[in-house]
Formats: structure tokens, C-alpha cells, sequence
């Protein structure tokens, strides 16, 4: 592991020390950020999951009957009978915030709050399979609203997810190793001076005592 | 922050005029490459885009670039001829992406 480029000195390792220290809380932080994302996102996996499995399934009935409809029918009536939509729906957004990521929570409001009464065309010239059709689709609206947020969550939670795991990788196996090997290297480096330095001074005291002649006894 | 948004349905015309009748905003696009300049505006002012598995297919990459923001949930839906398989398939990435293996069982 390559050591940073720095000083060998005594404010260095202060630094350094400090440094290895934040890194270590971070690190700590991130991981338990990173468990608690991972939970939220296995919960609204699964519920992503059966909403899906539940839409799919109730729009291919919607689509059974909505294509026996376009076959009793021209497509010029069809498209005539559903021109004019008697229903609108408007969308508030929130969001709400799971562990710092902001999730959309939608809020949907239909102009006609009854849903018996949809149909935007007379009933003489359609065919009844579109009255079931549309009757069949304003039921599970509801669901693919709901799918749309939980699908957005998850897909949001996912990136956030993978930021935070590679944040504590870095910090587990690159800079903390990193410091700790500059760290090692400094108090080793002034070690070895210290140790220099006491020899030196030993040095000096003898050559000193030699001189006063207290030399050679 | 609360503002009104559009839903969107983007999709081939049998698929999607049905949902016209439920108050939807509905556009219709044969192809991938038609498709691609309606989604790119619906973006701007919907809150979520219901696209139809045909079309989701030849668009990944621009469907991709949204799904890190907020605003809007591109969310793909069986078109009349049923399911691709395409939505699961999308929430798998998700999976791999976040924890890094698929765990959904196939």
C-alpha cells in the first residue's frame, strides 16, 4: 500500500492521527447507513415485486376485453367514443425523505369521484366488452399509481445504495490503509532520529570525558 | 413542495387509448424512434410516464437517464400483446445494482 507523500515530523503525525480517527467514524457512519438502505430497499423490493406481478396480470384481462371491444367496433367509432374524456386526474407529488433520499409520494385526485359514471360516451353504439374494459382499468389505476412510486423508490434507493457501498470501500481499503502505513512510517522515521540523536550525544560524552583525561581508567 | 403533475401514457395506439378513458394523458407512438422526442417532452412536465414494453425496449438509454431523478417515474406496463417480462427484468437490475447480486429468485 502506497504511503502519501509527506513530511516526517512530529505535526505530520498529529495530523495524520486526527485524520485516521475521522475516517474511521465516517466509515462507521456510512456502513450503518449502508444496512439501514439496504433494509428500506429489500422491503419495497418485495412490494415492488407483487405489485408488479398483481398490475400485470390485471391489465392483460383489461387488455382481453378492451381488444374484443376494438373488434365488435370500428376503430373510428372507438376512437370517437373516447375523444372526449368525461374523467381528469390531476397528480400532487411530496416527498418523503428514507435515509436522505428523497422518494416521490403521490397524491391523485379525479375530477368525477364516481367511478360508475366514466364512460364518456352513450351506450347504444359501443360494445359492452368496453364498458367492462374501461370498469376493469379504473380498478386497478389505483395499483399502477402505487407501482409507480414504490418502482421509483426502489430505483432511487438503488443508486443511493451504490454510492454508500463504494464510499466505505474506499474508506476501508484505500485511505485508512493509507493512513495508517504514513502513520507507521513517521513514528518509525522519528524513531530512528531519536535513536541517532541518543548515540550522537553518547558519542560526545566520551570523546568529552577522553579530553579531560578521565579517559582510560 | 406540492405541485400538479401530469400522468403520461406513451404507448402504441390499441394500448393506450383505453386509458384516455380514465383521465390520462395519452400519446401514441408507433416506434422506438417516434416515441423517443414524445418522451423527451412529456419529461419536462410529468410526474410519471406509463410506457409500453415494445417501446421501453428500443429506449433503454434514454429511459436510464431518468432513473436517477426524482421527477419523472418512468414506469414500463405490458402493451396489448402481454408482458415481455421487461418490468421484472428492470427491477432485477435495480437488485444487482444495489446489493450487488441477483437475490430475486428467477
Amino acid at each position: 500500500m502506497a504511503r502519501l507523500n509527506v513530511n516526517p515530523t512530529r505535526m505530520e503525525l498529529t495530523r495524520l492521527k486526527n485524520r485516521v480517527r475521522t475516517a474511521r467514524r465516517g466509515h462507521k457512519l456510512l456502513k450503518d447507513k449502508r444496512d439501514e438502505l439496504m433494509k428500506q430497499f429489500l422491503d419495497f423490493m418485495r412490494r415492488d415485486r407483487d405489485l408488479r406481478r398483481k398490475t400485470e396480470e390485471a391489465l392483460g384481462r383489461f387488455y382481453g376485453s378492451f381488444n374484443v371491444a376494438s373488434a365488435l367496433m370500428s376503430p373510428e367509432m372507438l376512437e370517437q367514443a373516447l375523444l372526449y374524456p368525461k374523467q381528469s386526474a390531476a397528480l400532487t407529488m411530496k416527498t418523503r425523505n428514507i435515509m436522505s433520499v428523497n422518494v416521490p409520494v403521490y397524491t391523485f385526485k379525479t375530477r368525477n369521484s364516481d367511478p360508475a359514471d366514466i364512460a364518456p360516451y352513450g351506450y347504444a353504439a359501443t360494445s359492452g366488452e368496453l364498458d367492462d374494459a374501461l370498469d376493469a382499468l379504473a380498478e386497478i389505476f389505483g395499483d399502477l399509481l402505487e407501482l409507480a412510486q414504490i418502482e421509483k423508490a426502489v430505483h432511487l434507493l438503488a443508486g443511493e445504495i451504490e454510492k454508500t457501498r463504494r464510499r466505505v470501500n474506499a474508506l476501508e481499503y484505500v485511505m485508512i490503509p493509507q493512513l495508517e502505513e504514513t502513520i507507521r512510517y513517521i513514528s518509525m522515521k522519528l524513531d530512528e532520529n531519536e535513536r541517532g540523536n541518543l548515540t550522537r550525544l553518547m558519542k560526545v560524552k566520551d570523546m568529552m570525558l577522553k579530553q579531560a583525561g578521565y579517559g582510560a581508567e | 413542495m406540492s405541485e400538479s403533475f401530469a400522468i403520461s401514457v406513451l404507448g402504441d395506439r390499441g394500448s393506450v387509448l383505453g386509458f384516455r378513458a380514465i383521465g390520462l394523458d395519452t400519446h401514441f407512438a408507433e416506434t422506438p424512434d417516434e416515441a423517443r422526442p414524445i418522451l423527451k417532452k412529456l419529461a419536462r412536465d410529468s410526474a410519471i410516464i406509463y410506457i409500453t414494453e415494445n417501446l421501453a425496449a428500443g429506449l433503454k438509454s434514454d429511459i436510464d437517464a431518468y432513473t436517477d431523478r426524482v421527477t419523472p417515474a418512468i414506469i414500463t406496463i405490458p402493451g396489448k400483446s402481454g408482458s415481455l417480462g421487461l418490468g421484472m427484468s428492470q427491477l432485477k437490475s435495480a437488485v444487482e445494482r444495489a446489493v450487488g447480486a441477483n437475490i430475486l429468485e428467477t
